[in-house]
Protein backbone atom coordinates (compact mmCIF):
# COMPACT_ATOMS: atom_id res chain seq x y z
CA UNK A 1 0.00 0.00 0.00
CA UNK A 2 2.39 2.59 1.28
CA UNK A 3 4.96 1.20 -1.82
CA UNK A 4 2.06 2.82 -4.22
CA UNK A 5 3.41 6.64 -3.43
CA UNK A 6 5.76 7.68 -6.04
CA UNK A 7 5.18 11.01 -5.90
CA UNK A 8 8.80 12.50 -5.14
CA UNK A 9 10.58 9.74 -5.77
CA UNK A 10 13.70 9.23 -8.00
CA UNK A 11 14.05 7.01 -11.00
CA UNK A 12 17.97 7.14 -11.20
CA UNK A 13 19.34 6.73 -14.74
CA UNK A 14 21.98 8.57 -17.14
CA UNK A 15 19.67 9.60 -19.32
CA UNK A 16 19.82 13.54 -21.52
CA UNK A 17 17.22 14.47 -19.19
CA UNK A 18 18.79 13.18 -15.90
CA UNK A 19 21.72 14.90 -17.16
CA UNK A 20 20.21 18.06 -17.98
CA UNK A 21 21.12 21.40 -14.94
CA UNK A 22 18.40 21.33 -12.25
CA UNK A 23 17.55 24.85 -13.44
CA UNK A 24 16.91 24.19 -16.12
CA UNK A 25 14.73 21.35 -15.42
CA UNK A 26 12.72 23.74 -13.13
CA UNK A 27 12.56 26.52 -15.46
CA UNK A 28 10.81 23.81 -18.06
CA UNK A 29 8.70 22.78 -15.04
CA UNK A 30 7.55 25.87 -14.54
CA UNK A 31 6.79 26.66 -18.10
CA UNK A 32 4.74 23.31 -18.40
CA UNK A 33 2.92 24.46 -15.79
CA UNK A 34 2.07 28.04 -17.17
CA UNK A 35 1.05 26.64 -20.64
CA UNK A 36 -1.33 24.00 -18.88
CA UNK A 37 -3.43 26.74 -17.41
CA UNK A 38 -2.90 29.34 -20.34
CA UNK A 39 -4.36 26.42 -22.56
CA UNK A 40 -7.69 27.17 -23.67
CA UNK A 41 -8.42 24.37 -26.65
CA UNK A 42 -7.83 21.09 -26.90
CA UNK A 43 -5.61 20.72 -30.01
CA UNK A 44 -2.31 22.08 -27.82
CA UNK A 45 -2.72 19.57 -25.54
CA UNK A 46 -1.34 16.63 -28.38
CA UNK A 47 1.64 19.03 -28.19
CA UNK A 48 1.41 18.17 -24.82
CA UNK A 49 1.26 14.21 -24.44
CA UNK A 50 4.26 14.55 -27.46
CA UNK A 51 6.02 16.50 -24.88
CA UNK A 52 5.46 13.84 -21.97
CA UNK A 53 6.07 11.09 -24.52
CA UNK A 54 9.43 12.07 -25.59
CA UNK A 55 10.64 12.96 -22.02
CA UNK A 56 9.61 9.79 -20.88
CA UNK A 57 11.45 7.63 -24.12
CA UNK A 58 14.60 9.96 -23.74
CA UNK A 59 14.63 9.33 -19.90
CA UNK A 60 13.72 5.81 -20.74
CA UNK A 61 11.27 5.74 -17.66
CA UNK A 62 8.73 3.04 -17.11
CA UNK A 63 5.23 3.94 -18.49
CA UNK A 64 3.78 1.48 -15.52
CA UNK A 65 5.62 3.29 -13.34
CA UNK A 66 4.20 7.03 -14.19
CA UNK A 67 0.80 5.12 -14.16
CA UNK A 68 1.01 3.96 -10.75
CA UNK A 69 1.80 7.67 -9.34
CA UNK A 70 -1.41 8.88 -10.85
CA UNK A 71 -3.46 5.89 -9.00
CA UNK A 72 -3.75 7.88 -5.72
CA UNK A 73 -4.99 10.74 -7.09
CA UNK A 74 -7.59 9.10 -9.48
CA UNK A 75 -10.17 10.42 -6.95
CA UNK A 76 -9.77 13.99 -7.18
CA UNK A 77 -9.75 14.07 -10.66
CA UNK A 78 -12.77 11.77 -10.44
CA UNK A 79 -14.37 14.71 -8.65
CA UNK A 80 -13.33 17.48 -10.75
CA UNK A 81 -14.81 15.49 -13.73
CA UNK A 82 -18.07 15.02 -11.92
CA UNK A 83 -18.37 18.50 -10.29
CA UNK A 84 -17.77 20.03 -14.02
CA UNK A 85 -20.07 17.27 -15.99
CA UNK A 86 -22.79 18.36 -13.77
CA UNK A 87 -22.39 22.45 -12.46
CA UNK A 88 -21.64 23.85 -16.16
CA UNK A 89 -24.67 25.72 -17.36
CA UNK A 90 -25.42 25.61 -21.19
CA UNK A 91 -27.14 23.77 -23.99
CA UNK A 92 -28.81 20.75 -22.26
CA UNK A 93 -27.38 17.56 -23.52
CA UNK A 94 -29.03 14.50 -21.12
CA UNK A 95 -30.92 14.74 -18.12
CA UNK A 96 -30.33 11.94 -15.32
CA UNK A 97 -32.56 12.59 -12.62
CA UNK A 98 -31.94 15.69 -10.74
CA UNK A 99 -28.65 16.07 -12.67
CA UNK A 100 -28.52 17.66 -15.76
CA UNK A 101 -25.19 17.28 -18.62
CA UNK A 102 -24.62 19.70 -20.50
CA UNK A 103 -22.35 19.97 -23.70
CA UNK A 104 -19.79 22.74 -22.33
CA UNK A 105 -20.23 21.04 -18.97
CA UNK A 106 -18.66 17.47 -20.84
CA UNK A 107 -16.07 19.65 -23.14
CA UNK A 108 -15.31 21.70 -19.67
CA UNK A 109 -14.97 18.12 -17.23
CA UNK A 110 -12.72 16.25 -20.01
CA UNK A 111 -10.25 19.62 -20.61
CA UNK A 112 -10.29 19.84 -16.77
CA UNK A 113 -9.38 16.11 -16.03
CA UNK A 114 -7.02 15.90 -19.33
CA UNK A 115 -5.05 19.37 -17.34
CA UNK A 116 -5.09 17.88 -13.81
CA UNK A 117 -3.84 14.34 -15.67
CA UNK A 118 -0.83 16.24 -17.07
CA UNK A 119 -0.17 18.30 -13.97
CA UNK A 120 0.69 15.51 -12.28
CA UNK A 121 2.62 13.38 -15.15
CA UNK A 122 4.60 16.48 -15.96
CA UNK A 123 5.71 17.19 -12.46
CA UNK A 124 6.41 14.09 -11.63
CA UNK A 125 8.63 13.88 -14.50
CA UNK A 126 10.80 16.39 -12.68
CA UNK A 127 11.25 14.49 -9.75
CA UNK A 128 11.62 11.34 -11.24
CA UNK A 129 14.60 12.27 -13.45
CA UNK A 130 15.93 14.53 -10.75
CA UNK A 131 18.05 13.13 -7.43
CA UNK A 132 16.57 15.23 -4.61
CA UNK A 133 20.28 16.86 -3.86
CA UNK A 134 20.19 18.41 -7.36
CA UNK A 135 17.00 19.41 -7.14
CA UNK A 136 17.66 21.75 -3.81
CA UNK A 137 20.75 22.49 -5.14
CA UNK A 138 18.45 23.86 -8.01
CA UNK A 139 16.19 25.53 -5.89
CA UNK A 140 18.46 27.26 -3.83
CA UNK A 141 20.64 28.64 -6.77
CA UNK A 142 17.44 29.95 -7.96
CA UNK A 143 15.98 31.51 -4.74
CA UNK A 144 19.72 32.97 -3.82
CA UNK A 145 18.97 36.11 -5.48
CA UNK A 146 16.24 36.98 -3.10
CA UNK A 147 18.46 36.44 -0.25
CA UNK A 148 19.25 40.23 -0.66
CA UNK A 149 15.69 41.16 0.56
CA UNK A 150 15.98 38.55 2.97
CA UNK A 151 14.95 35.36 2.13
CA UNK A 152 16.61 32.19 3.89
CA UNK A 153 17.77 30.49 0.59
CA UNK A 154 19.65 27.99 2.02
CA UNK A 155 17.79 27.39 5.06
CA UNK A 156 14.66 26.92 2.60
CA UNK A 157 16.66 24.30 0.81
CA UNK A 158 18.20 22.84 3.18
CA UNK A 159 14.76 22.18 4.88
CA UNK A 160 13.46 20.75 1.70
CA UNK A 161 16.96 18.30 1.16
CA UNK A 162 16.35 16.91 4.85
CA UNK A 163 12.18 16.96 4.10
CA UNK A 164 12.89 14.97 1.02
CA UNK A 165 16.03 12.92 2.43
CA UNK A 166 13.12 11.59 5.37
CA UNK A 167 10.37 10.69 3.11
CA UNK A 168 11.44 7.07 2.59
CA UNK A 169 12.94 6.85 5.99
CA UNK A 170 9.74 7.56 7.55
CA UNK A 171 7.35 5.39 5.47
CA UNK A 172 9.88 2.82 6.48
CA UNK A 173 8.89 3.12 9.40
CA UNK A 174 5.24 3.15 9.11
CA UNK A 175 5.88 -0.04 7.25
CA UNK A 176 7.81 -1.33 10.09
CA UNK A 177 5.65 0.26 13.34
CA UNK A 178 2.12 -0.43 11.27
CA UNK A 179 3.59 -4.75 11.43
CA UNK A 180 4.60 -4.42 14.26
CA UNK A 181 1.15 -3.37 15.88
CA UNK A 182 -0.22 -6.00 13.02
CA UNK A 183 1.30 -8.85 14.87
CA UNK A 184 -0.42 -7.84 18.08
CA UNK A 185 -3.53 -7.96 16.52
CA UNK A 186 -3.82 -4.13 15.47
CA UNK A 187 -6.24 -3.61 12.40
CA UNK A 188 -5.99 -0.97 9.98
CA UNK A 189 -8.09 -2.43 7.16
CA UNK A 190 -11.26 -2.41 8.30
CA UNK A 191 -14.25 -1.18 10.59
CA UNK A 192 -16.34 2.12 9.92
CA UNK A 193 -14.10 5.73 9.26
CA UNK A 194 -14.08 6.61 13.38
CA UNK A 195 -12.81 3.57 14.31
CA UNK A 196 -10.42 3.64 11.33
CA UNK A 197 -9.27 6.62 12.92
CA UNK A 198 -9.17 5.60 16.24
CA UNK A 199 -7.19 2.63 15.44
CA UNK A 200 -4.44 5.17 13.77
CA UNK A 201 -3.22 5.93 17.22
CA UNK A 202 -0.99 2.76 17.75
CA UNK A 203 0.74 4.18 14.78
CA UNK A 204 1.07 7.57 15.07
CA UNK A 205 2.41 7.71 18.08
CA UNK A 206 5.26 6.00 17.85
CA UNK A 207 5.65 7.53 14.69
CA UNK A 208 5.84 11.20 16.32
CA UNK A 209 8.07 10.23 18.97
CA UNK A 210 10.49 8.22 16.57
CA UNK A 211 10.55 11.82 13.91
CA UNK A 212 11.29 13.80 16.94
CA UNK A 213 13.78 11.79 18.77
CA UNK A 214 15.23 11.57 14.60
CA UNK A 215 15.01 14.77 14.36
CA UNK A 216 17.14 16.20 17.97
CA UNK A 217 19.64 13.22 16.52
CA UNK A 218 20.17 14.64 13.19
CA UNK A 219 20.38 18.62 14.57
CA UNK A 220 23.03 16.87 16.90
CA UNK A 221 24.84 15.68 14.51
CA UNK A 222 24.80 18.45 11.64
CA UNK A 223 25.77 20.83 15.03
CA UNK A 224 28.69 18.02 15.99
CA UNK A 225 30.03 18.63 11.85
CA UNK A 226 29.84 22.44 12.73
CA UNK A 227 26.95 23.24 10.35
CA UNK A 228 26.24 26.98 10.77
CA UNK A 229 23.80 27.67 7.89
CA UNK A 230 24.67 28.78 4.87
CA UNK A 231 27.12 31.46 4.59
CA UNK A 232 30.56 30.96 3.56
CA UNK A 233 29.73 27.43 2.57
CA UNK A 234 31.25 25.99 -0.44
CA UNK A 235 29.79 23.02 -2.53
CA UNK A 236 31.08 19.47 -4.07
CA UNK A 237 29.31 19.57 -7.19
CA UNK A 238 28.65 23.40 -8.54
CA UNK A 239 25.95 23.65 -10.89
CA UNK A 240 27.10 25.41 -13.93
CA UNK A 241 25.17 25.82 -17.59
CA UNK A 242 26.45 23.04 -20.35
CA UNK A 243 25.40 23.86 -24.00
CA UNK A 244 23.27 21.27 -24.18
CA UNK A 245 21.70 23.49 -20.98
CA UNK A 246 21.42 26.13 -23.18
CA UNK A 247 19.66 24.40 -26.54
CA UNK A 248 17.07 22.12 -24.01
CA UNK A 249 16.02 26.33 -22.36
CA UNK A 250 15.83 28.05 -25.58
CA UNK A 251 13.86 25.48 -27.16
CA UNK A 252 11.14 24.53 -24.30
CA UNK A 253 11.01 28.33 -23.81
CA UNK A 254 9.59 28.70 -27.61
CA UNK A 255 7.96 25.48 -27.44
CA UNK A 256 5.64 26.48 -24.40
CA UNK A 257 5.63 30.45 -25.50
CA UNK A 258 3.86 29.40 -28.73
CA UNK A 259 1.52 26.48 -26.63
CA UNK A 260 0.80 29.31 -24.36
CA UNK A 261 0.43 31.69 -27.38
CA UNK A 262 -2.70 29.25 -28.70
CA UNK A 263 -4.49 31.17 -26.12
CA UNK A 264 -4.78 34.19 -28.23
CA UNK A 265 -4.77 32.59 -31.69
CA UNK A 266 -8.39 32.21 -33.62
CA UNK B 1 5.29 -29.97 12.89
CA UNK B 2 4.26 -26.36 13.87
CA UNK B 3 5.89 -24.50 11.40
CA UNK B 4 6.45 -25.45 7.42
CA UNK B 5 7.87 -23.51 4.36
CA UNK B 6 7.90 -25.10 1.40
CA UNK B 7 10.02 -23.68 -1.52
CA UNK B 8 9.71 -20.11 -0.09
CA UNK B 9 10.86 -17.26 -2.50
CA UNK B 10 10.42 -13.48 -2.01
CA UNK B 11 10.95 -10.54 -4.47
CA UNK B 12 11.06 -7.18 -3.26
CA UNK B 13 9.66 -4.44 -5.56
CA UNK B 14 9.13 -6.71 -8.59
CA UNK B 15 9.31 -4.64 -11.67
CA UNK B 16 11.41 -2.00 -10.56
CA UNK B 17 15.06 -1.06 -10.91
CA UNK B 18 14.81 -1.40 -7.29
CA UNK B 19 13.89 -5.05 -7.26
CA UNK B 20 15.73 -7.56 -5.15
CA UNK B 21 15.54 -11.18 -4.35
CA UNK B 22 15.11 -11.36 -0.60
CA UNK B 23 14.36 -15.30 -0.40
CA UNK B 24 15.58 -17.66 -2.46
CA UNK B 25 14.01 -21.49 -2.55
CA UNK B 26 13.85 -21.98 1.25
CA UNK B 27 12.52 -24.79 2.55
CA UNK B 28 12.34 -26.01 6.40
CA UNK B 29 10.23 -27.57 9.01
CA UNK B 30 10.25 -26.92 12.69
CA UNK B 31 8.88 -28.97 15.73
CA UNK B 32 6.92 -27.63 18.76
CA UNK B 33 9.23 -27.02 21.67
CA UNK B 34 12.05 -26.30 19.80
CA UNK B 35 14.64 -23.38 20.31
CA UNK B 36 15.70 -22.01 16.61
CA UNK B 37 18.63 -19.89 16.25
CA UNK B 38 18.64 -17.85 13.01
CA UNK B 39 21.42 -16.52 11.97
CA UNK B 40 22.93 -14.58 9.11
CA UNK B 41 24.75 -11.52 7.46
CA UNK B 42 23.19 -8.33 7.53
CA UNK B 43 20.35 -8.57 4.46
CA UNK B 44 20.38 -12.12 4.36
CA UNK B 45 17.15 -12.17 4.33
CA UNK B 46 16.57 -13.43 8.16
CA UNK B 47 13.94 -10.49 9.09
CA UNK B 48 12.15 -11.09 5.59
CA UNK B 49 11.66 -14.85 6.43
CA UNK B 50 10.60 -14.31 10.07
CA UNK B 51 8.05 -11.40 9.22
CA UNK B 52 6.40 -14.34 6.59
CA UNK B 53 5.90 -16.67 9.96
CA UNK B 54 2.88 -14.58 10.45
CA UNK B 55 1.30 -13.31 7.38
CA UNK B 56 2.93 -9.90 7.74
CA UNK B 57 4.94 -10.61 4.10
CA UNK B 58 2.74 -12.50 1.70
CA UNK B 59 5.30 -15.16 -0.52
CA UNK B 60 6.30 -14.49 -3.91
CA UNK B 61 5.94 -18.14 -4.43
CA UNK B 62 5.96 -21.12 -2.25
CA UNK B 63 3.74 -21.96 1.00
CA UNK B 64 3.67 -21.89 4.89
CA UNK B 65 1.93 -24.13 7.25
CA UNK B 66 1.29 -22.86 10.84
CA UNK B 67 0.24 -25.61 12.97
CA UNK B 68 -1.72 -26.96 10.36
CA UNK B 69 -3.08 -23.68 8.52
CA UNK B 70 -2.14 -22.86 4.89
CA UNK B 71 -1.58 -19.03 5.26
CA UNK B 72 -1.87 -19.10 1.39
CA UNK B 73 -5.71 -20.72 2.16
CA UNK B 74 -8.49 -18.09 1.95
CA UNK B 75 -10.25 -19.91 5.25
CA UNK B 76 -7.02 -19.27 7.03
CA UNK B 77 -7.76 -16.03 9.48
CA UNK B 78 -4.50 -13.84 9.79
CA UNK B 79 -5.49 -12.88 13.30
CA UNK B 80 -5.28 -16.59 14.59
CA UNK B 81 -1.57 -16.54 13.29
CA UNK B 82 -0.84 -13.88 14.75
CA UNK B 83 -1.69 -15.00 18.08
CA UNK B 84 -0.61 -18.13 17.38
CA UNK B 85 2.82 -16.72 16.32
CA UNK B 86 4.32 -14.03 18.24
CA UNK B 87 6.52 -11.42 16.56
CA UNK B 88 9.07 -8.77 18.56
CA UNK B 89 10.78 -6.55 16.28
CA UNK B 90 13.76 -5.12 16.37
CA UNK B 91 13.69 -2.20 18.97
CA UNK B 92 10.27 -3.25 19.62
CA UNK B 93 10.57 -0.56 22.27
CA UNK B 94 9.88 2.58 19.39
CA UNK B 95 6.11 0.83 18.81
CA UNK B 96 4.98 1.67 22.03
CA UNK B 97 2.37 3.99 22.71
CA UNK B 98 -0.03 3.74 25.54
CA UNK B 99 -0.06 5.72 28.28
CA UNK B 100 0.71 3.06 30.82
CA UNK B 101 2.45 -0.24 31.12
CA UNK B 102 -0.52 -2.19 31.47
CA UNK B 103 -2.86 -0.34 28.69
CA UNK B 104 0.36 -1.38 26.14
CA UNK B 105 0.92 -4.74 27.36
CA UNK B 106 -2.64 -5.35 27.04
CA UNK B 107 -3.27 -3.87 23.43
CA UNK B 108 -2.52 -7.22 21.95
CA UNK B 109 -4.68 -9.33 24.22
CA UNK B 110 -7.79 -6.52 24.13
CA UNK B 111 -6.97 -7.26 20.41
CA UNK B 112 -7.84 -10.82 20.75
CA UNK B 113 -11.03 -9.82 22.19
CA UNK B 114 -10.79 -11.21 25.58
CA UNK B 115 -12.58 -10.57 28.75
CA UNK B 116 -11.32 -8.18 31.07
CA UNK B 117 -10.42 -10.76 33.76
CA UNK B 118 -8.55 -12.53 31.21
CA UNK B 119 -6.23 -9.60 29.86
CA UNK B 120 -6.04 -8.64 33.55
CA UNK B 121 -4.47 -11.97 33.96
CA UNK B 122 -2.52 -12.38 31.00
CA UNK B 123 -0.73 -8.69 31.77
CA UNK B 124 0.25 -9.98 35.24
CA UNK B 125 1.66 -13.16 34.19
CA UNK B 126 3.29 -11.40 30.83
CA UNK B 127 5.48 -8.47 32.95
CA UNK B 128 5.72 -11.52 36.01
CA UNK B 129 7.76 -13.80 33.04
CA UNK B 130 10.12 -10.33 31.88
CA UNK B 131 10.57 -9.36 34.97
CA UNK B 132 8.63 -6.30 35.27
CA UNK B 133 6.49 -5.43 39.03
CA UNK B 134 3.15 -5.40 38.29
CA UNK B 135 2.13 -3.28 40.87
CA UNK B 136 4.75 -1.02 41.27
CA UNK B 137 5.04 -0.32 36.90
CA UNK B 138 1.78 -1.01 35.76
CA UNK B 139 0.36 2.81 36.00
CA UNK B 140 3.74 4.14 35.19
CA UNK B 141 4.77 5.57 31.86
CA UNK B 142 6.82 3.13 29.35
CA UNK B 143 8.32 6.05 27.81
CA UNK B 144 9.71 6.78 31.57
CA UNK B 145 11.35 3.19 31.88
CA UNK B 146 15.37 2.83 30.96
CA UNK B 147 16.05 1.24 27.71
CA UNK B 148 16.29 -2.61 29.10
CA UNK B 149 12.71 -1.85 30.76
CA UNK B 150 11.32 -0.51 27.35
CA UNK B 151 12.14 -3.67 25.50
CA UNK B 152 10.97 -5.86 28.49
CA UNK B 153 7.48 -3.94 28.32
CA UNK B 154 7.32 -4.66 24.26
CA UNK B 155 8.41 -7.78 24.65
CA UNK B 156 5.50 -8.68 27.38
CA UNK B 157 3.04 -6.99 24.80
CA UNK B 158 3.56 -10.05 22.59
CA UNK B 159 4.45 -12.72 25.32
CA UNK B 160 0.59 -11.73 26.98
CA UNK B 161 -1.03 -12.66 23.34
CA UNK B 162 0.37 -16.21 24.59
CA UNK B 163 1.64 -17.26 21.24
CA UNK B 164 2.63 -20.96 20.61
CA UNK B 165 5.73 -19.67 18.58
CA UNK B 166 7.77 -16.42 19.62
CA UNK B 167 9.87 -15.18 17.53
CA UNK B 168 12.78 -12.53 18.59
CA UNK B 169 14.04 -10.51 16.27
CA UNK B 170 17.43 -9.36 17.76
CA UNK B 171 15.66 -8.83 21.30
CA UNK B 172 19.35 -7.77 22.73
CA UNK B 173 20.38 -5.30 19.97
CA UNK B 174 21.90 -2.09 21.34
CA UNK B 175 21.59 -3.02 25.01
CA UNK B 176 24.15 -3.30 27.73
CA UNK B 177 26.09 -6.44 29.19
CA UNK B 178 23.59 -6.49 32.03
CA UNK B 179 20.77 -5.36 30.01
CA UNK B 180 21.68 -8.66 27.60
CA UNK B 181 22.21 -10.72 30.14
CA UNK B 182 19.03 -9.94 31.77
CA UNK B 183 16.80 -10.13 28.38
CA UNK B 184 18.34 -13.67 27.82
CA UNK B 185 17.63 -14.99 30.80
CA UNK B 186 14.03 -14.19 30.60
CA UNK B 187 13.82 -15.60 27.16
CA UNK B 188 15.24 -19.24 28.91
CA UNK B 189 12.54 -18.76 31.06
CA UNK B 190 9.98 -18.39 29.02
CA UNK B 191 11.05 -20.87 26.79
CA UNK B 192 11.10 -23.51 29.77
CA UNK B 193 8.09 -22.55 31.84
CA UNK B 194 5.74 -22.02 29.30
CA UNK B 195 6.88 -24.83 27.24
CA UNK B 196 6.56 -22.74 23.72
CA UNK B 197 8.67 -23.23 20.27
CA UNK B 198 11.51 -20.17 20.07
CA UNK B 199 13.12 -18.72 17.07
CA UNK B 200 15.58 -16.41 17.96
CA UNK B 201 17.45 -13.98 15.66
CA UNK B 202 20.74 -12.52 16.76
CA UNK B 203 24.16 -11.59 14.83
CA UNK B 204 25.73 -12.98 18.59
CA UNK B 205 27.16 -16.04 18.03
CA UNK B 206 28.04 -16.31 21.68
CA UNK B 207 23.68 -15.99 22.66
CA UNK B 208 23.28 -18.26 20.25
CA UNK B 209 25.34 -21.04 21.45
CA UNK B 210 24.26 -20.23 25.12
CA UNK B 211 20.77 -21.08 24.15
CA UNK B 212 19.19 -22.62 21.37
CA UNK B 213 18.92 -26.35 20.18
CA UNK B 214 19.13 -25.90 16.42
CA UNK B 215 20.67 -23.27 14.25
CA UNK B 216 19.66 -22.23 10.79
CA UNK B 217 22.22 -20.42 9.19
CA UNK B 218 20.78 -17.81 6.11
CA UNK B 219 23.00 -17.04 3.56
CA UNK B 220 22.02 -14.08 0.59
CA UNK B 221 18.61 -15.24 0.93
CA UNK B 222 19.14 -19.19 0.75
CA UNK B 223 19.01 -21.75 3.93
CA UNK B 224 22.84 -22.26 3.97
CA UNK B 225 23.05 -24.91 6.74
CA UNK B 226 20.65 -26.61 10.03
CA UNK B 227 22.18 -28.38 12.38
CA UNK B 228 22.82 -28.40 15.71
CA UNK B 229 24.80 -25.67 17.27
CA UNK B 230 27.47 -28.31 17.95
CA UNK B 231 27.60 -29.35 13.79
CA UNK B 232 27.01 -25.75 12.74
CA UNK B 233 30.05 -24.15 15.12
CA UNK B 234 32.09 -27.27 13.68
CA UNK B 235 32.14 -25.42 10.61
CA UNK B 236 33.59 -22.30 10.75
CA UNK B 237 35.25 -22.13 7.81
CA UNK B 238 32.54 -22.08 5.89
CA UNK B 239 30.68 -19.68 8.39
CA UNK B 240 33.48 -17.43 8.18
CA UNK B 241 33.29 -17.32 4.49
CA UNK B 242 29.74 -15.88 4.83
CA UNK B 243 30.81 -13.07 7.47
CA UNK B 244 29.61 -14.98 9.91
CA UNK B 245 31.75 -16.41 12.71
CA UNK B 246 31.99 -19.02 15.78
CA UNK B 247 31.65 -18.31 19.80
CA UNK B 248 34.86 -16.77 20.69
CA UNK B 249 35.18 -19.47 23.37
CA UNK B 250 35.15 -22.57 20.69
CA UNK B 251 37.69 -20.48 18.30
CA UNK B 252 39.48 -20.56 21.32
CA UNK B 253 39.50 -23.90 21.83
CA UNK B 254 40.18 -24.80 18.20
CA UNK B 255 43.27 -22.79 17.95
CA UNK B 256 44.22 -23.82 21.04
CA UNK B 257 43.64 -27.74 19.99
CA UNK B 258 45.79 -26.76 16.48
CA UNK B 259 48.91 -25.57 18.81
CA UNK B 260 49.43 -29.47 19.70
CA UNK B 261 46.82 -29.85 23.38
CA UNK B 262 44.65 -32.74 23.21
CA UNK B 263 41.20 -31.22 23.80
CA UNK B 264 37.91 -31.41 22.25
CA UNK B 265 37.42 -28.43 20.39
CA UNK B 266 33.64 -28.58 19.84
CA UNK B 267 32.76 -26.53 22.95
CA UNK B 268 30.26 -24.38 22.69
CA UNK B 269 30.33 -22.18 26.38
CA UNK B 270 32.83 -20.89 28.76
CA UNK B 271 31.28 -23.49 31.31
CA UNK B 272 31.74 -26.85 28.58
CA UNK B 273 35.54 -24.84 28.21
CA UNK B 274 36.30 -25.32 31.71
CA UNK B 275 35.53 -28.43 32.07
CA UNK B 276 37.33 -29.48 28.86
CA UNK B 277 40.34 -27.62 30.04
CA UNK B 278 40.47 -29.27 33.16
CA UNK B 279 39.97 -32.67 32.33
CA UNK B 280 42.71 -31.80 30.09
CA UNK B 281 45.50 -30.67 32.90
CA UNK B 282 44.19 -33.60 34.86
CA UNK B 283 45.15 -35.98 32.68
CA UNK B 284 48.52 -34.24 32.41
CA UNK B 285 49.74 -34.11 35.85
CA UNK B 286 48.59 -37.97 35.87
CA UNK B 287 50.59 -38.82 32.79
Amino acid sequence: MLKDITIGQYFPGTSLIHKLDPRVKIAVTALFIASLFFISKFYPYIFIVLFIAAVIKTAKLPVKFILKGLRPLMFIILITFAINLFMTKGEVLFELGPLTVTKEGLRQSVFMALRLVFLITGTSLLTLTTSPIALTDGIERLLSPFKKIGLPAHELAMMMTIALRFIPTLLEETDKIMKAQMARGADFESGNIINRARNLVPLLVPLFINAFRRADDLATAMEARCYRGGDGRTRLNELSFKNMDYVVLTGMTAFFGILIATRYLG
Amino acid sequence: MIIEIKNLSYVYNPGTPFEKKALDDISLGIEEGEFIGLIGHTGSGKSTLVQHLNGLIKPTSGEIIIDGDSLSDKSTKLKNIRQKVGLVFQYPEHQLFEETIYKDIAFGPKNLGLSQEEVDERVRHAMDLVGLDFEELKDRSPFELSGGQKRRVAIAGVVAMKPKVLVLDEPTAGLDPKGRDDILDEIRTLYEKENITIILVSHSMEDIARLVNRIFVMHRGRLAMDGSPREIFGRSDELEGMGLGIPQITKFMKKFKASGHDVKDDVLTIEEAKVEILKYLRGKKDA
